[in-house]
């Protein structure tokens, strides 16, 4: 819909001035933070490039996680809750059949590559299978209920799994065996950059292109995008739409296992509540890039991750405010709650917060 | 037609397998995360069936009654067949596990593989007569499950009602010894009735014989009772239903002196949870606002009570409790609306994601090290005075409960009034279509900001009470657990519906402070139970009037005869 510039200005009301006079406090907050943290010269330009590679690690890992949640929501126009939990289920249930008798025996030493590769396809299929099965049993009888039953179900889904892996695993934090392979740094442009942190980013880059090049070139992903774009239709169309949604979700799914095993090797632990802040900031990150598009949220990991780690250096700390880093999930929500307030069409989506949500 | 005309004739195998297998993977899961292992200590009846037992062996039985009751065969032979064949199923993982636990040192990947968790499996009995046993007892639940659908009604009733009964007293033996006390006939009585731990073998008999006894005479007498009651004059009719809230307020005004200090404690948890259930049931219940960040306000309510109260170093005023009351609340009212604003133009699942972050926000402020020179961070406020009423101070939770059940009580009183009056019917419309609503000539704004600041208001109250009854308060205290218990207790006791919350706040907060070995498996629980109740009973275990009659609609849309006209003017008069 058209409106001039008079019709705006006569709708304007004073819920719109609040949001505006808060949109202005934040900027102004932001740009007051930075300019006294750069005119104080806290840091210098290398410690600047390492929180910024850090951030691009950090958002590689929400970048892929963010993808199984916007396709999701494509497909289903649904906020899967439970994400971060097949995020969490694979790569633990890697590490404590795989990843540590691997290691203990010595292999990983021997073929650190081979184990590796045995480490994620084993967290891929376990988490695909976790999120076929929530998938089949919460989520498929409820498809035509009111949108709050499948996002409660999707919430209690969250729980149960969190608090299985927990029981069949252990509350306590496992440690994730170092490769050695993985240790000391690269040096890239005269950037020395850790090799846990390279083959973060490169294996995410190279998972979200593998990604994209699926959904725009390949027959399922043709019928992938034509079940997000109307079920019914697509259905019409010879599309098996439960065969559809299912294979979206493994897809998602498996992404979110790549991302556990990046986890893993860049925090070096694993635990049975691990999926779910990663899994909400990377719901933050898919909605930032415009959620249901699919380098929208390549992009809005990677931003959020960079937000996240620079900062609360550079915005926070040149307010004053003591122990920064501590905030830094503040950030992530903040950002959530100003996106979704101004731009809830994201980076790279179509305006749905009206018509969809 | 074709495929429905033979299902009803003759049982499909396929389905049969199907739940057979589902029963073995619950039995198999529930033993391996440890929840069997952890119940094998809680004795139902002492010496013979344990909890453990009964999470072991349900699932056989529940997907024995699964299969016959889908096959809706009324042969006996087939339907115990499908019967015998879900238990033999169900049996098959636990004899592998039996079986490898040891040989492949199961334990070191899965930690609560253990010992306990084999006794509990084998009846204690060794391998070869355990996997019997096992294989045994698994079969003939399945039989009997898969037979209960062959029993007519009139007799089923009583038999299962005397078996939830015996479950129950079982289960919760520990806190009826406790609340029965060592003298005269409460000794004797605990004696008969109960074993060192659980009922003993005639304690379960007689209770299974009185309540099944009551059950088969309120089934045939109960209806002349009810049928009596309809036909009073409406005046009576009134006079018998205040006689029974006046009866029910005695009780509670009584409650603290048959409950000992523990159980008071208890008492006083699930009041405070059901004081905020009834505020999120306004939020979610009544306006269909899902909030996930409903912890916010509880700790706004708390740490506003606790920096105006306390003696402690963070204590800036040093008020009474009841002039601080009214600033907490209204501190939480202020919150749930500055809170409100920004979430307006939201809708459904993100609102949901945004609340969550605020409710994290205000958890990460407590914690950090930015605001502890005013509320203590990681250290939390220490040295929050009791209450003092006349001269008298609140210190043991017997006290406390008259505190807390003021507060209920009020709070059960303005969302009963609310939920009838223009707001609450504002808010229903709210809830059933926003854009309808609109159109009707609600003010979205003011409505859903009102939600908000009333559920905020009990929210604050609740947390205020936290804190003095606590004495002082940790930002630990106000994590997302908290908002998901209040969550899943209002959907489980029935969203929109008050005495709902109630039932939720018994279930879901009595049952895991009673029974230590819920507190280890207790989200996971809320976690199983919201799906379920959301597959099963999306209305909850006691459904408010408007959301029973919605659920009663037929599948094709129409209304029960006679009905039509009761869902309309709810959204009309908005």
């Amino acid at each position: 819909m058209q409106r001039t510039m008079r019709q705006r200005f006569e709708n304007i009301n004073y819920l719109d001035l609040l949001l505006w006079v808060f949109r202005v406090g934040i900027i102004v907050a932001v740009i007051w933070g930075t300019v006294a943290t750069v005119t104080h010269n806290r840091y210098s330009t290398e410690q600047w490039l390492n929180f910024l590679t850090f951030g691009l690690a950090q958002g590689g890992l929400y970048a892929l996680i963010a993808l199984g949640y916007t396709m999701i929501y494509g497909v289903l126009l649904m906020i899967n809750f439970a994400h971060g939990e097949f995020f969490m289920s694979g790569i633990f249930t890697a590490t404590v059949f795989i990843a540590i008798p691997l290691n203990e025996s010595g292999f990983t030493d021997r073929h650190p590559i081979w184990a590796l590769l045995i480490i994620t396809a084993v967290a891929m299929s376990v988490s695909t299978g976790i999120a076929v099965l929530t998938e089949r049993v919460a989520y498929r009888p409820l498809r035509k209920a009111p949108r709050l039953v499948p996002l409660i179900t999707a919430i209690g889904a969250s729980f149960f799994w969190q608090y299985f892996f927990r029981g069949l695993y252990g509350s306590g934090v496992t440690a994730f065996p170092d490769v050695a392979l993985l240790k000391g740094t690269w040096s890239v442009l005269g950037l020395d950059i850790t090799r846990v942190q390279g083959v973060v980013i490169v294996t995410s880059l190279l998972m979200m292109t593998g990604l994209y090049i699926f959904v725009m070139h390949t027959k399922t992903g043709k019928a992938l995008r034509a079940v997000s774009e109307d079920k019914d239709v697509a259905a019409l169309m010879g599309i098996d739409v439960d065969r559809v949604i299912t294979i979206t979700f493994a897809i998602g799914a498996a992404m979110a296992g790549v991302a556990g095993v990046l986890y893993a090797m860049m925090y070096r632990q694993v635990h049975f509540f691990m999926g779910f802040f990663p899994g909400i900031k990377a719901f933050t990150a898919a909605v930032l890039g415009g959620i249901g598009s699919v380098p929208g949220a390549a992009i809005g990991g990677l931003l959020l991750g960079m937000f996240e780690s620079v900062g609360p250096n550079l915005f926070l700390e040149g307010l004053g405010i003591a122990a920064p880093y501590q905030l830094k999930d503040v950030i992530a929500f903040t950002m959530l709650v100003l996106v979704l307030m101004f731009m809830p069409q994201g980076i790279m989506g179509e305006p749905i917060a009206e018509e969809k949500a | 037609m074709e495929r429905t005309m033979k299902t009803e004739t003759r049982l499909d195998w396929r389905d049969v397998i199907n739940l057979g297998l589902l029963a073995a993977i619950i039995a198999l899961s529930l033993s391996v995360i440890g929840v069997v292992g952890t119940f094998g200590k809680r004795d139902i009846i002492g010496g013979v069936i344990t909890m453990g037992h009964v999470f072991l062996f349900g699932a056989a039985a529940g997907g024995a009654y699964l299969a016959a009751q889908r096959s809706k065969s009324n042969r006996a032979g087939p339907t115990l067949l499908s019967g015998l064949v879900v238990g033999l199923l169900a049996s098959l993982p636990l004899i592998v596990l039996i079986l490898v636990a040891e040989p492949l040192d199961l334990r070191r990947f899965m930690h609560n593989v253990s010992p306990e968790l084999l006794a509990t499996l084998t009846f204690g009995q060794g391998q070869g007569v355990g996997i019997v046993i096992v294989t045994a007892i698994s079969a003939v639940l399945g039989m009997v499950g898969a037979g209960i659908t062959l029993i007519p009604a009139r007799i089923l009733r009583p038999l299962l009602w005397g078996l939830v009964a015996v479950f129950l007293v079982g289960l919760l033996s520990e806190t009826i010894i406790l609340a029965w006390g060592n003298q005269g006939l409460g000794l004797m009585i605990r004696g008969f009735m109960f074993a060192a731990r659980g009922l003993s073998i005639l304690g379960a008999a007689t209770v299974f014989l009185i309540v099944a006894g009551l059950n088969s005479w309120w089934g045939s007498k109960g209806g002349l009772i009810r049928e009596r009651v309809n036909a009073l004059p409406p005046r009576q009719q009134k006079n018998v239903r205040w006689g029974g809230i006046a009866l029910g307020i005695l009780f509670m005004l009584f409650l603290p002196m048959f409950l000992r200090t523990y159980l008071s404690e208890v008492v006083d948890n699930i009041g405070i949870y059901v004081l905020m259930g009834l505020g999120l049931n306004i939020v979610v219940g009544f306006a269909g606002l899902l909030d996930l960040g409903y912890v916010a306000f509880f700790a706004i309510g708390a740490y506003t009570m606790a920096v105006l109260t306390s003696q402690g170093d963070f204590g800036i005023a040093g008020l009474s409790f009841w002039v601080a009351l009214p600033i907490a609340v209204a501190a939480a009212v202020l919150a749930g609306i500055i809170l409100g604003v920004p979430v307006l133009r939201m809708r459904g699942d993100y609102l949901a994601i945004v609340t969550l972050g605020f409710g994290e926000i205000i958890r990460i402020l407590a914690l950090s090290d930015a605001l502890a020179p005013i509320i203590g961070g990681a250290q939390g406020i220490l040295k929050i005075p009791n209450i003092f009423i006349a001269g008298t101070e609140f210190v043991k939770p017997e006290q406390m409960y008259y505190v807390i059940l003021g507060g209920c009580l009020l709070a059960f009183f303005v969302s009963w009034r609310l939920r009838d009056a223009r707001l609450g019917r504002q808010w229903m419309a709210l809830r059933e279509d926003e854009d309808v609503a609109e159109a009707m000539g609600i003010n979205l704004v003011k409505t859903k900001l009102l939600a908000f600041a009333s559920g905020a208001a009990f929210s604050g109250m609740s947390g205020a009470i936290f804190a003095v009854k606590l004495n002082s308060i940790f930002p630990h205290s106000f994590n997302l657990m908290v908002s998901i218990n209040v969550l899943c207790l209002i959907i489980v006791g029935g969203m929109g519906s008050l005495p709902g919350v109630v039932v939720g706040a018994l279930v879901l907060v009595g049952l895991p402070e009673l029974l230590r070995e819920f507190a280890e498996y207790r989200m996971l629980m809320y976690g199983a139970l919201l799906i379920v109740m959301m597959l099963a009973r999306p209305g909850g275990f006691w459904p408010s009037a408007v959301r029973k009659r919605e659920l009663d609609v037929n599948p094709n849309g129409s209304l029960p005869p006679g009905e039509e006209n009761l869902i309309e003017p709810v959204l009309q008069e908005g």
